[in-house]
């Protein structure tokens, strides 16, 4: 499978969404800003940083970056997209997701493993996660308070687009397992059509034991297994 | 031409910058203070043209990018 990882001025966690593909068996490269076609990706992941300073806003200037223009429509074709961290960020502004990402309620920057309860198991996200598995994955950011209407809260809770909630060790979600005061304890969400997804969490940098856990690796397996299983179909 | 663009958060969107530096103007002794909210401002120098033009584009650059409407408001203003 071949993974298309965007690269924005002050991205920082691209190299390390390479890394962790790479390490799962499968192909990554590096896509730059200015670049206008995804060529032959099978997903795109939008990585962690600080694009563009977050000048403005978090995202608000990457979002109108020539190869935003190309995902939008790999997105609108059915293409899978995952926002992580800053990446989510941009998604949100993108209008892909709906909501926004906010300043943490204590006004500090998270850098901590945090747990996550996976609350929809039948997406190209999260298939591979056992259903009884709480995530144990890092999280570094100052802006990560989701925020969305009461309206869109309930659109998401309805179509079932909540992917991940912040929780305790033992999958209860509660305000003090919520980082950063996350509106429902929401980690990351899904759009309605279920092919793009963001979260804060950094996936990539828990799929390695050596990195105190390697459960994130179940979100990108979950990327993987639905390619294979569209692919299988196409062949069918 | 100038425009002057006040861009702050939606009343329904926590503002814990506006809590933080509400909390430490009472702790300086200013006494009534009701509520503080954070936000940003911005200075458009324009080049010619008239208001009513500027003025229309603006609007839309603050919708679409210079502020989110998901988390905040915008004032624009366009000043000599």
């Amino acid at each position: 499978m071949n993974f298309a990882v965007l690269q924005f001025p002050a991205s920082n966690c691209d190299q390390d969404a390479v890394h962790a593909v790479r390490a799962l068996g499968h192909s990554a490269r590096l896509l730059w800003h200015k670049e206008t076609s995804l060529g032959d990706a099978d997903a795109v992941i939008i990585p962690g940083g600080f694009s563009y300073g977050d000048y403005l806003r978090t995202g608000a200037i990457a979002r109108f970056s020539p190869v935003m223009e190309a995902v939008q429509q790999f997105a609108d074709h059915g293409g899978l997209v995952l926002g992580i961290c800053n990446g989510f960020q941009v998604l949100c502004e993108a209008g892909l997701l709906p909501g926004a990402l906010v300043r943490n309620r204590d006004l500090q920057f998270h850098c901590e493993h945090i747990f996550l309860k996976t609350s929809h198991f039948n997406t190209p996200f999260t298939a591979r996660i056992s259903q009884d598995k709480i995530l144990k994955i890092p999280i570094a950011h100052g802006e990560g308070c989701y925020f969305a209407d009461a309206e869109t809260l309930e659109k998401l809770k309805a179509n079932r687009q909540i992917l991940w909630q912040y929780c305790d060790p033992d999958g209860n979600l509660t305000e003090a397992a919520n980082p950063n005061g996350s509106l429902f304890n929401i980690a990351g969400i899904c759009n309605e059509r279920c092919n793009v997804a963001g979260l804060m969490p950094h996936p990539e940098r828990a799929c390695e034991t050596i990195l105190g856990s390697d459960d994130g690796k179940w979100i990108f397996e979950s990327l993987i297994a639905a390619h294979e299983a569209k692919r299988a179909a196409k062949a069918a | 031409m100038k425009a002057k663009i006040i861009v702050t958060p939606k009343k329904a969107v926590v503002d814990p910058q506006g809590k933080t530096v509400q909390k430490a103007l009472e702790h300086m002794g200013y006494r009534g203070v009701k509520a503080v909210h954070v936000g940003k401002y911005l200075e458009v120098e324009l080049d010619g043209g008239d208001r009513e033009t500027a003025r229309k584009a603006l609007d839309e650059a603050c919708h679409k990018f210079l502020s989110n409407p998901v988390i905040e408001d915008y004032r624009l203003e366009i000043a000599e």
